[in-house]
């Protein structure tokens, strides 16, 4: 289990604000966020290698903020892997042992099972300099876990990956996850991996938490506007709310919700936006009719960028039917969406 | 048909600019070493002067590097790793004995070894003695080559990434530990470079150790005696040994700086 209590840590030109986070034990945990929010100097700061200003940090119920690095009982891997260029892939792995010896041995129960589960056994005497990136992300694996540490903090660890390697990478992490049983801590700023890899998460943005909660909870019910856009909530307007009703702009909206009194935004996810030349096709809540402004093209799917009134909203539909409805900038098209899909912020 | 190959009139500046700078270095002392006999040559390796005097270059050279890697390696380490108020400062006190003029370098070693300072007379007291002494060589070219292994050093341990360093302490190993397992491993070849350096800027030094010690003879201070008073004709042979000894030292630097990139 990792508790961060009211972190703050001040570096030049960046500082972490009141963080406070839990990770239950035996839970993955992401701490999504953009380049330069903070993930990484969250990490360090667990670890012990950067000074913090104020705060508390608590492994396993144990506080460990004055704790060096060594004392703590945390496994780290980096995005770049960070093995020793000097040594093997096994003593790579086995570094740690001496510095965990019960009774004068060093441990080595997990050893096998790890070198086993990750695939490392055809590895064990190669040099860690010729290892492809996914082999590299095994070994630095291996070698956090061989120490059997209470907590693992992942700092991106497959995103230097070919897109293969993270795939099979991301499925060894859960499946070691599930057979470990071990806490993590990873930092990421992809959601494929927050919701294959994470029960829960948090979402962090200029050194500060913006929202935590479990993976559906932020993704549909974000707490901020940042939180909403980051997410990928494409279509986030300021709000009027009125009831079940909610003005942006010139238009007035349908929601689900009648307890709106301190919100200010609403948002509403893209693919939840349904398009279609004909009216009749839609369903009828919030049927509304717009003028495509834009479409961005993605491959098999496409965002149609619409002007309805003064508001501009984007759907994302699949390019086959961008074809099948031959839809151009300029031609008028009809939008619906569920109450039930619009979120007050 | 081929097509005419068009060179920018630059790479013609850039190619005759080194031509005219590997001739500028290379020229005098290929005249000089050229100029002595054979026999000559012979004569003056057989000399126990000259022999003696380029012993003493290279051990005080060698003591000078050796003192910097004992105290240079920590420091280095704490200029590479650690930020702190008055970083810059310090670094720029480290490249002082590059810039200052090599007497000035002997007059203010003195002017802390002699009878008048309370320093020279502690160390008087104790049994060291700086004018005209061994040990009086070693301080003045260990304060001369110190910066060249300290500045090496320090970049080659800002090429290691700190992560490794992360990663080690928290698999169990202190900063210690880490150092002689991760850090020195990966620093060594740059501490090697470091001291070769130094030592081939100590070989050279002549202006501050003629100021502190002019006997016990160096081979830089044989080399101005022999030309002031037997002429040129007597110092060049012992001149070409010393640039022997450099080229030596310098070449070696060259393998281990290839080396470190492969």
């Amino acid at each position: 289990m990792i508790r961060i209590k009211n972190l703050n840590v001040e570096l030049s030109g960046f500082s972490l604000h009141d963080i406070d986070l839990t990770v239950e034990k035996g839970e993955f945990f992401t701490l999504l966020g953009p380049t330069g929010a903070g993930k990484t100097v969250v990490l360090e700061s667990v670890i012990g290698i950067i000074p913090i200003e104020q705060g508390r940090i608590y492994i396993n119920n144990k506080e460990v903020t004055n704790l060096p690095p060594e004392k703590r009982d945390i496994g780290i891997v980096y995005q770049d892997h960070a093995l020793f260029p000097h040594l093997t892939v096994y003593k790579n792995i086995t570094y740690g042992l001496r510095y965990h010896k019960v009774n004068g041995k060093e441990p080595g129960k997990n050893l096998s099972f790890i070198i086993d589960r990750l695939s490392l056994v055809p590895l064990l005497e190669r040099s860690v300099k010729h290892l492809s990136g996914g082999e590299k992300q095994r070994v630095a694996l291996a070698r956090a876990l061989a120490v059997d540490p209470s907590v693992l903090l992942l700092d991106e660890p497959l995103s230097a990956l070919d897109p293969n390697f993270r795939e099979d990478t991301r499925e060894i992490l859960k499946r070691l996850h599930v057979e470990t049983g071990i806490t993590v801590l990873m930092v990421t700023h992809d959601f494929t991996e927050a919701h294959f890899l994470a029960q829960r998460t948090a979402i962090i943005n200029n050194g500060r938490i913006e929202q935590t909660g479990s993976i559906p909870e932020v993704f549909y019910k974000p707490s901020t506007p940042f939180v909403a856009e980051f997410v990928g909530m494409k279509n986030i307007f300021s709000a009027i709310f009125n009831g079940n009703k909610a003005k942006a702009g010139n238009l007035e909206i349908k929601i689900s919700s009648n307890n709106n009194n301190s919100k200010k935004y609403i948002a509403i996810r893209p693919e939840d936006i349904h398009v279609s030349v004909d009216k009749q096709s839609l369903p009828e809540h919030n049927s509304i009719k717009g003028i495509v402004s834009k479409i961005l093209n993605h491959g098999f799917y496409c965002d149609l960028c619409l002007k309805i009134s003064d508001v501009n909203f984007t759907a994302i539909i699949p390019t086959n039917s961008l074809i099948n409805m031959n839809l151009a900038p300029g031609i008028s098209v009809y939008i619906s969406f569920d109450p039930a899909n619009v979120h007050a912020i | 048909m081929t097509a005419k190959k068009h060179t920018d009139p630059f790479i013609w500046l850039a190619v005759s600019s080194s031509i005219i700078i590997i001739a500028f270095i290379l020229f005098p002392l290929i005249e000089m070493v050229a100029q002595p006999t054979f026999a000559d040559l012979i004569a003056t390796a057989k000399d126990k002067e000259v022999i003696s005097s380029i012993w003493l270059s290279l051990y005080t050279s060698g003591m000078a590097a050796l003192i910097s890697f004992l105290f240079g390696t920590p420091f280095a380490y704490l200029l590479a790793r650690k930020n702190f108020w008055g970083k810059n400062f310090i670094e720029s006190i480290i490249d002082l004995p590059i810039m200052i003029p090599h007497p000035v370098v002997g007059i203010a070693i003195l002017s802390i070894a002699g009878q008048n300072h309370w320093l020279g007379q502690a160390m008087s007291s104790i049994g060291i003695r700086i004018m005209g002494s061994v040990t009086g060589i070693i301080v003045v070219l260990t304060f001369v080559g110190l910066p060249f292994y300290v500045n090496t050093v320090k970049a080659g341990f800002e090429a290691i990434p700190s992560r490794l360093e992360n990663v080690s302490r928290s698999l169990g190993a202190s900063i210690t530990g880490t150092f002689f397992r991760v850090t020195f491993p990966l620093a060594w070849r740059s501490m090697v470079v470091g001291m070769i350096m130094c030592t081939a800027r100590a070989v050279s030094e002549f202006g501050a150790v003629v100021i502190v010690a002019y006997h016990p003879m160096i081979a830089p201070v044989m080399i101005y005696e022999r030309f002031t008073a037997y002429g040129l004709k007597y110092s060049q042979p012992v001149a070409v040994w010393l640039i022997i000894v450099c080229l030596f030292l310098f070449l070696l630097l060259r393998i281990f700086s290839v080396q470190k990139k492969n």
